[in-house]
């Protein structure tokens, strides 16, 4: 058990202790706080994988941007009662047969192909570098890339659209 | 290596030799080193915060023609410690339908994401982690601080609490952005987003280069921070305390010491970014000098943060929102363009030679702006009118032709 | 070493509970919750892959940083829904907006 695997191993362990939570805890504003938690496990998971730009892009955009947001949100559309009574539909042991099948098989097929157990390579010091460029290459992925940002003008303006009330003077 | 060369090496060999002579296997000891550096560093940084605090009640009360705490101890250099033991013995009320382990986790993730932020300042020459990512890093753990904020504000079961949690959050997300705008510009000047790597491409300094982008870092800085002029989410005559309204004793020591220690933060950063870091005459041989220099640089990017604080009215909420929006992350965005254009043509001009044309680019930038806001000053005074009719007070108003009371009467 | 089988079943897991989270939870924010969980899932895959296959190349990357785009533009358009929904029909909870319903 070297340094890296039990590193792994605990963070594996409350990420998906703190999905579960998410998905399970009827009080809304904790599971948002949860999710915060298993979005900081994912974080460190790219660490391992030695993907720092995105480990830091992903704490600045999920946890600083979307889950503030999301809490934004509870705290506006929150009745009182509401997030007291049963969270969960009536059908959710069907939701968890489905669940398990699919992880399930999902194990079997990552088992039965032949994976490298190891990187094949290791990770250049201009990574981040060559990041950059390929995004704004003409032979890269600039096209990608521009329409990502089309993608985000169009979802700022409809969300301050839609979100938006009339002021009645 | 002597102890005076290599500080932080000699120490950690001599820790290294005591732990293997204990008998401790070699990945165990390197935990432990890091978890004791980790510690010491925590540990010192905020002792250091008791110091701020009383240069900070001495300053403010030399602005404001006062002479600061006097009584206890010469100069009132022991009044922070008569603030500690008053504060650590008054009694932490949590109110009843106060959500309980959010209402204690609060406090204690928005001072870890200020004391994250040294993990990452270069303080001496090859000392500390380079991180290769660590000018976002910053970026990321700030978004702790405010995340810390909204946990409290909303645990508290308090309306104004609330409301203050939810401005915090508006006011810290809107500066954020010219925050990382105009931390890319030292960053592109030095190619790499390592602060280690930062301070070693400060040849010149990049206030020199970019005075405009020190400028933008440091408004945006303290507004981030949540100080005066930006205070508003903690002032008493707006919003009864803000966030922590319903804190006391030790958890309010905990958001006291995080508010002291993110402003001197700023300072160290701004001095990594701008100032030139731990540079200086005879840093490279004697690295304490180096850290004496860094102090130095970042106790003056505080003092200027101290200096606001004591001459600057509060502003508004939406006069805040639209300073960012409006003005910042467009000069921000603008003077980004202009510095990495700019950069092509000059890179090739020696050293002195591309710091000189930056900073021309910079004062035509910075005057293009003061005129823009005369003109729009202008504007908008010409919009209002001082009208007075006679027997009526002089109100604000475009002129509008003056009925006599017998006309709109019939 | 870490072989990749682990990180590509941690993100399996993942998805499975973000798949649960969305199937049996009542409240509209909660579904987008497990929704968030499941898109990190699939760059734990994407980025697990680039690291053991090919990482002298930025293409995971540049992939992964495509879904975050997307990612963070589908979670605001969908929240301002929540928005506008909840002055509308003065609740978040999938069962209560049955207007199309026949």
């Amino acid at each position: 058990m070297t340094a890296m695997q039990i590193i792994f191993l605990i963070t594996a362990v409350v990420t998906l202790f703190a999905a579960f939570r998410v998905v399970t805890t009827p009080n809304m504003i904790h599971a948002a706080l949860w999710l915060i938690v298993a979005l900081f496990g994912v974080a460190v998971f790219y660490l391992l994988l030695q993907a720092s730009f995105l480990a830091m892009a992903q704490i600045i955009v999920y946890i600083g941007a979307i889950a503030i947001l999301m809490m934004f949100v509870i705290m506006l559309t929150r009745r009182e009662m509401r997030d007291r009574g049963p969270q969960t539909g009536s059908q959710w042991p069907w939701a968890a047969v489905l669940s398990a099948l699919m992880f399930g098989g999902i194990v079997w097929m990552v088992n039965s192909t032949a994976l490298p157990a190891s990187p094949v390579a290791d990770v250049p010091e201009t990574s981040i570098a060559d990041l950059g460029r390929a995004l704004v290459n003409p032979n890269g992925f600039v096209i990608p890339f521009e329409v990502a940002s089309v993608l985000l003008l169009a979802a700022l303006i409809g969300a301050v659209f839609v979100a938006w009330t009339r002021r009645h003077s | 290596m002597g102890i005076l060369s290599h500080p932080i090496a000699v120490i950690a060999t001599w820790l290294r030799e005591l732990f293997l002579g204990w008998g401790l296997s070699e990945g165990l000891t390197t935990v432990l080193l890091y978890l004791i550096g980790a510690g010491a560093l925590a540990t010192l940084v905020q002792v250091w915060v008791i110091f701020l605090i009383w240069f900070e009640r001495k300053i403010i009360g030399r602005f404001q023609d006062r002479l600061g705490p006097n009584r206890v101890g010469p100069y009132g250099l022991l009044q922070p410690f008569a603030d500690l033991i008053k504060i650590i013995t008054k009694e932490v009320i949590i109110p009843r339908d106060a959500d309980k382990a959010v209402y204690l986790l609060g406090p204690i993730i928005m001072d870890a994401g200020v004391l994250a932020i040294w993990a990452v300042i270069p303080l001496m020459p090859m000392v500390g982690m380079d991180v290769n990512v660590a000018a976002l890093y910053t970026i990321a753990v700030g978004a702790f601080a405010t995340l810390g904020i909204l946990m409290s504000g909303w645990a508290s079961n308090n309306k104004f609490a609330m409301l203050s949690a939810f401005r915090t959050v508006a006011q810290m997300i809107a500066y954020e952005v010219p925050t990382v705008l105009a931390l890319l510009i030292p960053v592109m000047l030095a190619g790499t987003m390592s602060l280690q790597g930062i301070v070693e491409a400060q040849h010149v300094w990049y206030i020199v280069f970019a005075p405009l982008a020190f400028v933008i870092y440091f408004i945006a800085s303290v507004a981030e921070v949540g100080r005066t002029p930006f205070d508003l989410l903690e002032a008493e005559s707006e919003i009864v305390a803000g966030f922590h309204i319903e804190y006391s004793g030790m958890v309010f020591a905990i958001f006291y010491v995080g508010d002291f220690l993110h402003a001197f933060t700023i300072g160290a950063l701004g001095a990594v970014l701008f100032l030139g870091g731990w540079r200086g005459p005879g840093a490279e041989a004697f690295p304490l000098l180096g850290l004496l220099y860094l102090w130095i640089k970042a106790f003056l990017v505080y003092f200027l943060v101290v200096w606001a604080r004591g001459s600057l009215p509060r502003v508004r909420i939406d006069q805040m929102m639209n300073f960012s929006w409006k003005f910042l992350t467009p000069l921000a965005l603008v003077l980004l363009v202009v510095v990495a254009v700019l950069d092509r043509f000059v890179v090739d001009l020696g050293l002195w030679g591309r710091a000189l044309s930056h900073l021309m680019a910079n004062v035509v930038i910075g005057w293009l702006v003061l005129r823009y806001l005369d003109h729009y000053d202008k504007v908008r005074e010409s919009k209002r009118q001082m009208v007075a009719q006679p027997g009526q007070y002089p109100v604000a108003r475009p002129p509008v032709p003056v009925e006599t009371p017998t006309e709109a009467a019939s | 070493m870490i072989p990749i089988n682990w990180y590509l079943i941690v993100a399996a897991a993942l998805f499975a509970i973000g798949l649960f989270g969305v199937f049996s939870r009542k409240n509209a924010v909660a579904i987008l919750m497990g929704v968030e969980l499941m898109l990190n899932a699939v760059n734990i895959n994407l980025l697990a892959f680039w690291r053991y296959r090919a990482p002298t190349e930025p293409t995971g990357m540049a992939f992964a940083v495509i879904v975050f785009a997307v990612a963070a533009a589908e979670v605001a358009v969908g929240l301002a829904l929540f928005i506008a929904v909840y002055r509308r029909f003065n609740s978040v909870v999938a069962d209560d907006i049955n207007l199309m319903k026949w």
